[in-house]
C-alpha cells in the first residue's frame, strides 16, 4: 500500500512541476513584451529584459558640469574646483571602475585622483560624487568621465506617455486606438442584431427550405474571407462607399453572421419547447416570444458571439487594411500601425513594445473579464 | 474625436434601423398586409405567419448573399477573366502563370508545412496541458494562463515572438532570447547533449511513431479493406516518418556556427518553423479548452474499471481516455486546419514571405495589392477555396447528419 501511495505522490509531484514549466513558457513571450514596455531604449539595448529585475552593470558616458555655467567653479586653496554629481542625483548607481578618455575606460578605482593634461585632476567616488581642478580657470564644457557603473533594476512608464500623447507617429498610436474602437463597437453590434433574427427563425419557425439555409450557413462557416477581398472592395467602391467606417462596418457584419447565426440558434433551438409555446397560446405574436423570452434566455450565447467578435475585429489586420484604410492614414487601426512601426522602426523596442502592449491590452481584459463566456461559446461553436 | 462620434451615430442609426426594420415590418404584415380579423382573419394569419420567417431572415440573407456567396462566385470568375484585356475570358491563363511562379510553390510547399506541423503541435499541446492540468486543484488557473494567447492578436504575437528572436551584433548585448540562449552554447558536452542528443532523439522518436501507425494502417488494410483512404495516410505517414529521420540524422551531423548571433527570422527553412510556433502558441489554448472539456465528458465507470484492471496511468490515457475523444480532436485539428489556411497576419507582420516563408494567403494578398494582378490573386484565393472545400463538406454533411 504504501509503495502504490509513494509512487502517486511522486507523479502528482512531477505533473505540478510538469504544468508550472508549461504555464511559465506560455507567460515568458508576453512577460518579454510587457517588462520592455516599462524600460527605456538604454535599457532594453544594455541587457535582456529577463535581467531587468536584476542590478546591472554597464559603461556609461557621463559628464561633469559646465565649467562656465554661473557659479560652478570656486576658488579653494588655488585650484580653480568643479564638484557635484555625474548622475544629477537622479539615478542611484555603484562606479566600480572609470577613467576620462574613451580609450582606457577602467583606468582608476573609485576614490583614484586621475592627473590629466595641464595640471587638471578629477577624483570620482562610488555613488558619482566628483571633485574637479585645475590651476587655471576652467572654461568649455564639463569633462567626460567613463565608468563602468552597476545600476539598481530600474522601470518607467514614460514610453506609455510617448506612445499615447506624443506627436508624430508615436501620438498616431492614440488616434488608432480610437479607430480600433470605432470600428469594433458597431462591427460587433449589428451582427447580433441581425443574427439574433435570422436564429430565431431557423430554430423556431417553420418554413420551407429552413433545413438547406441551416446547411448553407454550415458551409459559409468556413469559407475563407480572403475570396471576399476583391469583389467586396469592387462592389465597395461601385456603389460609393468607398474606403472607410461603413464598409469595413457592413464586411465585418458579413464575415461574422455565420458564426453569430450557427451559435445562437444552436442556443435558440436547445430553450424548452414549453416556454414558446404556452407565450403563443397566450396571444404573443412571434416578435413579442424573440424580444421578451428568447432574447433575455439567450443572453450566454449572445455574449459568447460579442466576444468572440470584438476579439476578432479587435485584433483583425486584413479587412481593415483591405476596407478601411486609404492612402490618406486618417483611419488606421493599431494592428496596422504596429506593423508600420515593426516596418519602419523596428529596432525601437520601448515603443513597439509599448504600442503592442497598448493593443493587446483592451482584449486581454475583456479575456479574463468574460474568460466563461468564450470558453462556452468555442464549446459550442467548433463545429461538430 | 470625429470618428468617434460618427461611431456612436452609426450604432445608433445602424442597430435602431435593424430593430425598426424588424419592428415595423412586423407591424405592416399584421396590420395592413393580412390583418388579422375582417371576413379573411383566419387565411390572414396562415398566410402571414408564412412571410414572417422571411422577414426576420432577410437582413441575415442579404449580408450572407453579398459578403460571402456572392464573392465564392466572383473570385472565381475573376481568376479565370483578364483585367488588362477588359475582363475577357482567358480560361487557364492565370493558373497557368501562377503555377509557373516559383513563389507559388514556395508558398504551396509552406503551407503544407503549416498544414501538417500546426495542428498536429497544437493539438498534441492542447491534449498534454488539458490532462495534466485535468486533476490539479489549480488546473483552472493555469489552464487560463495558457489559453491567454487566443485573445492577443496575430499582430501583437508576431511582435511578441520578433523579441524573441531578436539579434544583436556580436559585440553587444543579446535582447533576444534566442540568440542569449544559443549564445550559451559552445561546442562542448552541453552543446552535444542539447543541440544534438537530445533533438535527434526526439525527432526519431517522432519518426517511430509515424512508423508505428503507418504499420497499424498496413494491418487495418489487410483486415477491412478501405485501401484508397488509409493508403493515403500510410504514404504520408511514410513521408512524415522519412523526413523526421532525415532531420535527426541533420541535427547529428550538421555543423553548428557556435557563438555567432544568428539572424533567426532569414534562415531558410528554419524560419518558417519560427513562424509557425506563433501560431501553435496561440492555438494550444484553443485545443486544449475543448479537448479538456472532452476530457471531463469521459465516463468515470470506464477509466475507474481500466484502474481495478491494473492499468497505469499512461494506459488509462492512452486506451481509454484517447479512443474516447478521438472525434473531438478530429473537431479541433480541422478548427485549426481552418485558421492555418489562413494565416495571414502573422507572416505579413514578420518577415512578409522574404527569405522562402512565403504562405498562400500572404501570397494572394501581394498578387491582389502590391503587384495589383487580380487574376492570378484571384486564382491564388482559389485555391485556398478549394483546400477548404474538404472540410466545408464534411461540415454540412455532418450537419446535415445531426438535424436528422
Amino acid at each position: 500500500m504504501d509503495n502504490i501511495a509513494g509512487r502517486k505522490s511522486g507523479l502528482s509531484w512531477a505533473v505540478n512541476l510538469s504544468v508550472i514549466f508549461l504555464v511559465l513558457l506560455w507567460l515568458f513571450p508576453t512577460a518579454g513584451l510587457f517588462v520592455s514596455s516599462f524600460r527605456s531604449s538604454d535599457q532594453i539595448s544594455a541587457n535582456g529584459w529577463w535581467q531587468s529585475m536584476f542590478p546591472t552593470e554597464q559603461n556609461v558616458t557621463l559628464r561633469t558640469a559646465d565649467p562656465d555655467d554661473e557659479g560652478a567653479q570656486e576658488l579653494v586653496d588655488g585650484l580653480y574646483t568643479v564638484r557635484g554629481n555625474l548622475f544629477d542625483g537622479e539615478d542611484t548607481a555603484d562606479i566600480s571602475v572609470w577613467g576620462y578618455s574613451s580609450r582606457a575606460i577602467d583606468d582608476f578605482t573609485v576614490g583614484q585622483t586621475a592627473e590629466m593634461k595641464d595640471g587638471e585632476t578629477i577624483t570620482v567616488e562610488a555613488n558619482g560624487d566628483y571633485v574637479w581642478t585645475s590651476p587655471e580657470k576652467l572654461t568649455g564644457r564639463g569633462q567626460r568621465v567613463f565608468a563602468t557603473a552597476t545600476t539598481p533594476p530600474k522601470f518607467t512608464t514614460e514610453n506609455y506617455g510617448t506612445v499615447l500623447s506624443g506627436s508624430g507617429t508615436d501620438g498616431a498610436m492614440a488616434k488608432a486606438f480610437l479607430n480600433t474602437l470605432t470600428v469594433t463597437i458597431p462591427a460587433t453590434i449589428i451582427p447580433i442584431v441581425i443574427a439574433a433574427f435570422a436564429a430565431y427563425a431557423l430554430a423556431w419557425m417553420q418554413f420551407p427550405g429552413r433545413a438547406i439555409l441551416i446547411a448553407i450557413v454550415v458551409g459559409l462557416l468556413v469559407v475563407p474571407l480572403q475570396l471576399a477581398l476583391i469583389p467586396l472592395l469592387r462592389l465597395h467602391l461601385g456603389i460609393g462607399i468607398g474606403k472607410g467606417y461603413l464598409g469595413v462596418w457592413l464586411a465585418h457584419t458579413g464575415f461574422g453572421l455565420p458564426l453569430a447565426i450557427y451559435l445562437l440558434r444552436n442556443y435558440m433551438a436547445g430553450l424548452p419547447k414549453d416556454i414558446i409555446e404556452n407565450a403563443k397560446v397566450d396571444g404573443a405574436t412571434d416578435f413579442q416570444v424573440f424580444t421578451k423570452i428568447i432574447l433575455p434566455l439567450s443572453f450566454p450565447a449572445l455574449a459568447s458571439f460579442a466576444i468572440f467578435q470584438f476579439l476578432w475585429t479587435w485584433n483583425d489586420l486584413l479587412v481593415a487594411k483591405v476596407f478601411l484604410i486609404d492612402a490618406t492614414g486618417q483611419t488606421t487601426v493599431m494592428t496596422q500601425q504596429i506593423v508600420e512601426l515593426l516596418g519602419t522602426r523596428g529596432g525601437n523596442w520601448e515603443i513597439l513594445s509599448t504600442a503592442a502592449f497598448v493593443s493587446i491590452a483592451v482584449p486581454l481584459l475583456v479575456f479574463f473579464a468574460m474568460q466563461k463566456y468564450l470558453v462556452r461559446g468555442l464549446l459550442a461553436g467548433s463545429v461538430k | 474625436m470625429e470618428a468617434a462620434l460618427l461611431g456612436l451615430a452609426t450604432i445608433i442609426i445602424g442597430v435602431g434601423g435593424c430593430l425598426g426594420y424588424f419592428f415595423f415590418s412586423n407591424q405592416i404584415l399584421d396590420r395592413f398586409i393580412f390583418p388579422a380579423s375582417g371576413p379573411n382573419a383566419g387565411r390572414n394569419i396562415n398566410r402571414a405567419n408564412m412571410v414572417r420567417p422571411w422577414l426576420f431572415l432577410l437582413p441575415a440573407l442579404v449580408a450572407l448573399g453579398l459578403y460571402l456567396a456572392y464573392p465564392v462566385v466572383a473570385t472565381l470568375w475573376y481568376s479565370v477573366t483578364d483585367r488588362s484585356q477588359d475582363n475577357a475570358f482567358v480560361g487557364f491563363a492565370n493558373y497557368s502563370q501562377m503555377m509557373s511562379e516559383p513563389k507559388f510553390w514556395e508558398a504551396m510547399r509552406n503551407n503544407m508545412m503549416w498544414l501538417i506541423i500546426v495542428p498536429a503541435a497544437s493539438t498534441a499541446m492542447g491534449l498534454l496541458v488539458a490532462q495534466l492540468t485535468d486533476r490539479l486543484k489549480w488546473g483552472s488557473f493555469a489552464k487560463s494562463l495558457i489559453f491567454m494567447p487566443m485573445a492577443i492578436s496575430f499582430v501583437g504575437a508576431s511582435v511578441i515572438f520578433k523579441l524573441i528572436y531578436d539579434t544583436r551584433p556580436v559585440d553587444q548585448a543579446q535582447i533576444g532570447v534566442m540568440n542569449a540562449v544559443w549564445l550559451q552554447f559552445e561546442g562542448g558536452i552541453g552543446s552535444l547533449i542539447f543541440l544534438r542528443l537530445i533533438p535527434a532523439a526526439l525527432l526519431l522518436c517522432g519518426a517511430a511513431i509515424a512508423g508505428y501507425v503507418a504499420w497499424g494502417q498496413i494491418q487495418t488494410i489487410r483486415e477491412k479493406g478501405q485501401v484508397v483512404l488509409r493508403g493515403l495516410a500510410v504514404v504520408l505517414l511514410a513521408w512524415i516518418g522519412i523526413s523526421l529521420a532525415l532531420l535527426a540524422f541533420g541535427a547529428l551531423t550538421k555543423t553548428l556556427p557556435y557563438g555567432e548571433p544568428q539572424t533567426w527570422l532569414t534562415i531558410p527553412g528554419w524560419n518558417s518553423f519560427l513562424l509557425m510556433i506563433v501560431l501553435i502558441w496561440i492555438q494550444t489554448g484553443f485545443a486544449m479548452v475543448i479537448l479538456s472539456a472532452a476530457l471531463r465528458g469521459v465516463p468515470e465507470e470506464t477509466i475507474e474499471a481500466a484502474i481495478v484492471d491494473g492499468a497505469n496511468p499512461f494506459e488509462v490515457f492512452f486506451k481509454i481516455k484517447l479512443p474516447q475523444i478521438s472525434s473531438t480532436i478530429v473537431v479541433v485539428w480541422t478548427t485549426i486546419t481552418l485558421t492555418v489556411l489562413k494565416v495571414f497576419d502573422i507572416v505579413f507582420a514578420m518577415t512578409n514571405g522574404q527569405w522562402e516563408t512565403q504562405v498562400l494567403a500572404n501570397y494572394m494578398f501581394d498578387k491582389l495589392f502590391r503587384a495589383n494582378d487580380w487574376g492570378v490573386g484571384s486564382a491564388a484565393a482559389m485555391v485556398i477555396m478549394l483546400l477548404v472545400s474538404p472540410i466545408l463538406i464534411w461540415n454540412v454533411y455532418n450537419a446535415r447528419k445531426e438535424m436528422r
